[in-house]
């Protein structure tokens, strides 16, 4: 994982997730459906926009290649997951890719103001380690084998 | 007008063709997910059902489905025109739409998108497999995925 900067061509889920632990426990879940090779980790909102539009340190990805899920936790340093969420929701070249959020907020206002915003679902993480790993498993089964993402 | 049947839903099914319709009802039950399911034949009946209109007049306005699986090809208001209804409106725009369309039937994945479809699955044609996919949307559509309250 992250380990060939020139070519993200498998990347099939974005995680956008600041915290280490969280990260490394949904990296492990998500080996359970074998998808762990094609996943890319941003670990804030502003490598996450730069990863997506092509920008930054991943000028040279190709952009034609879209994850088919964007895992997106909401708190996050530098940008957090609200604003790249309205970034990626309010830009015609990214507005379909679909978005989950994830995180630990349980907040009303942020379940809100991501459904206003066209977050696609919108998931609470279980404090739980076992409730954990089966819902970032159930989440990526369903993104990556049931759900069809935009061509 | 259906009184209590059409009260507390969690699953709205728009789908005109009733062996694709029973097939995914078959499926939901199966998954055990515990939520009452309803099923709507054309379009103008789903938005009815959701805006609490016509023949759903007496249901409560703030009584969301948790998941509308809407086909698209249904007589009169066609899936695309109710998934564009309920996406330009803001009472509506939050309930999770996830478009499911048969595998013969011609793909509209981008134009749903587009809209503001939340998922968009093709039917697999086979029993099991049809199978899992449901228990796969009921799982995160019904159990994980977290709506406004």
């Amino acid at each position: 994982m992250n380990d060939d900067v020139t070519n993200f061509a498998d990347v099939e889920i974005l995680l956008a997730e600041d915290n280490r632990q969280d990260a490394e426990m949904t990296i492990r879940a998500l080996k359970k459906c074998s998808i762990l090779n094609k996943l890319f980790w941003a670990k804030d909102g502003v490598e996450a926009l730069d990863f997506i539009r092509c920008t930054g340190p991943y000028a040279s990805r190709d952009p034609l290649q879209v994850p088919k899920l964007i895992l997106l936790d909401l708190k996050m340093p530098r940008l957090d997951g609200l604003d790249v969420l309205r970034a990626l929701k309010s830009d015609d070249k990214t507005r379909n890719i679909p978005i989950v959020a994830m995180t630990s907020s349980n907040q009303e206002r942020d379940v809100t103001e991501s459904y206003r915003l066209g977050v696609n679902g919108y998931v609470t993480k279980p404090v739980q380690f076992a409730s954990f790993m089966e819902a970032v498993a159930n989440i990526g089964m369903y993104w990556l084998f049931v759900n069809e993402a935009p061509a | 007008v259906r009184g209590s049947e059409a009260d507390g839903v969690g699953v709205l099914l728009a789908e005109s063709d009733d062996a694709g319709a029973e097939s995914t009802i078959a499926a939901l039950r199966n998954g055990n997910f515990g939520t009452k399911l309803f099923r709507v034949n054309d379009g103008r009946e789903a938005l009815d059902f959701v805006n609490c209109s016509g023949a759903f007049a007496g249901r409560d306005r703030n009584d969301f489905p948790r998941l509308i699986l809407l086909g698209l090809m249904l007589p009169g208001l066609n899936g695309l025109d109710v998934l564009r209804a309920l996406k330009g409106d803001a009472r509506t725009h939050a309930v999770p739409v996830v478009v499911m369309v048969a595998d013969s039937e011609r793909h509209h994945v981008t134009a749903c998108y587009e809209l503001g479809a939340n998922g968009y699955v093709t039917k697999p044609p086979l029993h099991y497999d049809l199978q899992n996919a449901i228990a796969s949307i009921g799982t995160f559509w019904l159990l994980l995925n977290r709506v406004p309250a």
